[in-house]
């Protein structure tokens, strides 16, 4: 994109889309809140900034389901923020036809299991419309927010994780964050971002993750991802809720002397190869973890990308397979939830056989 | 005995005690066989089609298994709240109190070789088809010997032998799936329907009207079944629907408004519509409306109905209503009162007799819950059971793609 080849500067005019924004290394001020919250206030922000900024889905009224919307409606009126009857494919047809007028659509579907009626709208007219309407029109300024992942007894219908389908779409960009700091500055990222994103918010994390986050506006940058732990002798990637499990495992997995490289991916599509190409250089060896099923989940693209970038070159060369620890390939179940998930111990495991090949 | 064999929901009471208790009045099975007839508490509302008269013929036994039935469906759901509050029952928990009078008011107008689909607010339509209670707690609790084997939990009651299609999560796609069930049963001539039943939610959702034109395009033995208790989770109706007279949403198909809360009601709309459903000519009433070129099969009925409870057991349900509303509701239109107030005005029992009824009920109920207590969880293995059908050889993956792997079973 032109903007990107400019550089990375800061430019968040009124109204005008930005692809570019400031990094944040450490918050400098803030209040420890979680995630719903943080989401919260980065919805406040946008409808703030931009007078052309609608939030609407299911019941976000009275504050949505996970209250990520409190607040919101009595602030700024029914008019911008509004509830709409039990319809996803209608919410996202709709939202498409507001973002194609130059408005800030953000969008909610209430639970990403549900998101499939919409399915069509996403990918056939939101992903596809600057291109078939060579750029006369497009819907840029559409964002859809949903919760997706476990939550410990979610079953079939409120634990899916259906990035995957989306990131199977050019056109499309797909946002995860991992923390409240995170989701703050990813969602107004993405809301001001000049193409169609889908915002998966780890649900588990809506009260769980309580973290510092900064009161004031600030953006953090999609499609670059963050290595969140040095470490020499084998990469993990993952994203969401995942990476407080990598983590631990993480911990565990330096008690018997295994250094790991931690990398948050953050948008998985359009995903920042550069950075996690980079680290597998250094370390040899990649494990991806999500909790989508492995079959064709996310990791099966990072996974064959990275292998075909650093199979061996220059001397340098993966040293094991790349491992992808993920949910079972069964839908997801309701009472054998710990079996299916991709758990601590399973990724601990995967460390030490992947250093040990 | 029909009595004892209609009222027997779970095997545990001594059929001599329950004889006793339930024919308090005469040992005479002329009398449990007189008609009686009551009288709808509404008229019903026709939309493009004329409707039943209010008058409802029904036995003493009829009268009597319904308080039982219906007391039967109270007591669980309320035995469910306190299971999921104590953590037995994990998971999403949507709770029937209130609505009984639909699903025992149906099972009454049709036979288990009908089919009925519904979504998640499920339990007491599975006990309606001929679940036990034990079925009933054990798959709440996710245990093996649940109706669905303890895989499918709350929202997910199926019982095939009695055509009970389920138990539905995504709101709004079982009515698609309930009129391919209908065009199966047409197809087989078996002079059988099905009710595919949602809610006010639903209403609006796209598939519910692709459904409606393919039905009424190809005359499918369907009836659409909106249970309209007011609110779509916390949203009401007249906030989600521009037209909330559902019954009229059908346009070109007809209608009928039925009171909800009262069971005959539901009997004779179902009654009603199921004949309606399976008539070989046109109906006299086409008659009067020219521009139908063909009889139409298709009916939409819509009971208005309320919930006592929440959504679901996350929702307290007062946040979006007054208490004042639902306890007016109770004292006003609840169903069992209903029945209980018609059996002591024909004096068909006393109020103790219902009042032991009800005791037994709650003693077959807790029993229930202890027995599904002690069943023990599916076994892991199951987890991988039934992704396909079985013995297809598909290769599954563990954890870790090179150290586990498995053939599906």
């Amino acid at each position: 994109m032109a903007l990107r080849g400019l550089g990375r500067r800061i430019s968040i005019g009124k109204r005008c889309f930005s692809s570019a924004s400031e990094v944040e290394k450490r918050p400098r001020d803030g209040k420890q809140i979680n995630l719903f919250s943080a989401i919260n206030q980065a919805l406040h922000i946008a409808l703030e900034t931009d007078s052309r900024a609608y939030v609407f889905g299911e019941d976000v009224g009275f504050g949505g389901v996970f209250r990520c919307t409190t607040g919101l409606a009595d602030r700024f009126g029914r008019n911008r923020v509004f509830n709409t009857p039990l319809c996803e494919q209608g919410i996202a047809g709709f939202a498409i036809g507001l973002a194609a007028m130059g408005n800030r659509a953000i969008a909610e579907i209430q639970f990403a299991d549900y998101i499939y009626p919409a399915f069509d709208q996403i990918v056939n007219e939101a992903a596809k419309f600057r291109y078939r309407s060579g750029n006369q029109f497009n819907c840029g300024g559409l964002t859809i927010r949903s919760p997706y992942g476990a939550v410990g007894h979610g079953g079939h219908y409120h634990s899916q994780s259906p990035e995957a389908f989306f990131c199977h779409v050019p056109g499309l960009k797909v946002v995860i964050p991992r923390s409240p700091q995170q989701a703050k500055g990813l969602l107004l990222a993405c809301i001001r971002d000049p193409n169609p994103v889908v915002f998966f918010e780890p649900k588990w994390l809506y009260r769980l993750a309580v973290e510092e986050v900064p009161e004031r506006d600030y953006m953090l940058p999609l499609s670059q991802a963050e290595v969140i732990r040095q470490g020499s002798d084998i990469t993990l990637v993952g994203w969401g809720a995942q990476l407080s499990v990598l983590e631990r495992a993480c911990d565990e997995a330096a008690k018997d002397g295994i250094s790991c490289e931690l990398i948050d991916l953050r948008t998985l599509i359009p995903w920042d190869k550069e950075t996690v190409e980079a680290s597998v250089r250094k370390t040899g060896r990649l494990l991806v973890s999500h909790e989508a099923p492995v079959t064709g989940g996310f990791g099966a693209e990072i996974s064959a990308s990275i292998a075909e970038r650093c199979f061996l070159r220059h001397g340098l060369q993966l040293e094991a397979p790349v491992a992808r620890i993920c949910g079972l390939d069964t839908p997801f179940p309701l009472v054998y939830e710990p079996f299916y998930m991709p758990t601590k111990n399973k990724v601990l495991d995967a460390i030490k056989a992947t250093v040990n090949y | 005995m029909a009595a004892v064999r209609r009222l027997s929901l779970s095997s545990s009471a001594a059929p001599l005690r329950r004889l006793l208790i339930l024919r308090p009045f005469s040992s005479s099975s002329a009398d449990d066989q007189r008609v009686l007839t009551v009288e709808t508490s509404l008229p019903f509302i026709g939309h493009k089609i004329d409707p039943p008269s209010r008058s409802v013929d029904t036995t003493p036994n009829e009268l009597l298994s319904f308080f039982r039935d219906m007391s039967m469906m109270r007591r669980m759901e309320i035995a469910a709240d306190s299971l999921y509050k104590a953590k037995l029952i994990r998971g999403f928990c949507h709770l029937y109190d209130g609505q009984e009078a639909v699903a025992v008011g149906m099972e009454a107008a049709i036979t288990k070789r009908d089919a009925i689909i519904t979504a998640y607010r499920d339990h007491c339509i599975y006990l309606g088809r001929g679940g036990s209670l034990v079925e009933s707690f054990t798959e709440l609790m996710g245990r093996r010997s649940g109706c669905s084997r303890g895989k499918g939990g709350s929202m997910h009651f199926y019982k095939k032998d009695s055509g009970f299609y389920g138990g539905h999560g995504i709101v709004g796609a079982q009515v698609p799936l309930g009129c391919g069930v209908a065009f199966a049963q047409k197809y087989s001539k078996d002079e059988n329907v099905t009710f595919a039943m949602y809610g006010d939610g639903a209403a609006n959702q796209g598939q519910l009207f692709e459904a409606l034109n393919i039905s009424a395009l190809w005359d499918l033995p369907v009836i659409l079944v909106c249970e309209n208790n007011h609110y779509g989770m916390g949203t009401a109706e007249w906030r989600a629907a521009k037209s909330p007279a559902y019954y009229k949403r059908g346009d070109y198909v007809p209608g009928l408004k039925v009171d909800g809360m009262d069971a005959f009601a539901v009997k004779q709309a179902c009654k009603f519509a199921k004949d309606y459903a399976l008539k070989n000519g046109p109906l006299v009433l086409v008659q009067s409306y020219d521009f139908f070129e063909h009889y139409k099969m298709v009916l939409i009925l819509e009971m208005d109905t309320y919930r006592y409870h929440g959504h679901s057991m996350s929702d307290p349900g007062s946040t979006y209503r007054t208490r004042d509303e639902i306890s007016g509701v109770r004292q006003e239109r609840d169903p069992i009162e209903r029945i209980r107030k018609l059996i002591l005005s024909h004096e068909l029992a006393t109020a103790a007799e219902l009042k032991d009824i009800e005791k037994v009920v709650r003693k077959e109920v807790d029993e229930a819950i202890a027995q599904a207590k002690e069943t023990p969880m599916p076994d892991p293995s199951e987890l991988f059971t039934n992704v396909y059908v079985k013995g297809f050889g598909v290769e599954a993956f563990g954890a870790d793609r090179k150290e586990v792997k498995a053939f599906l079973p």
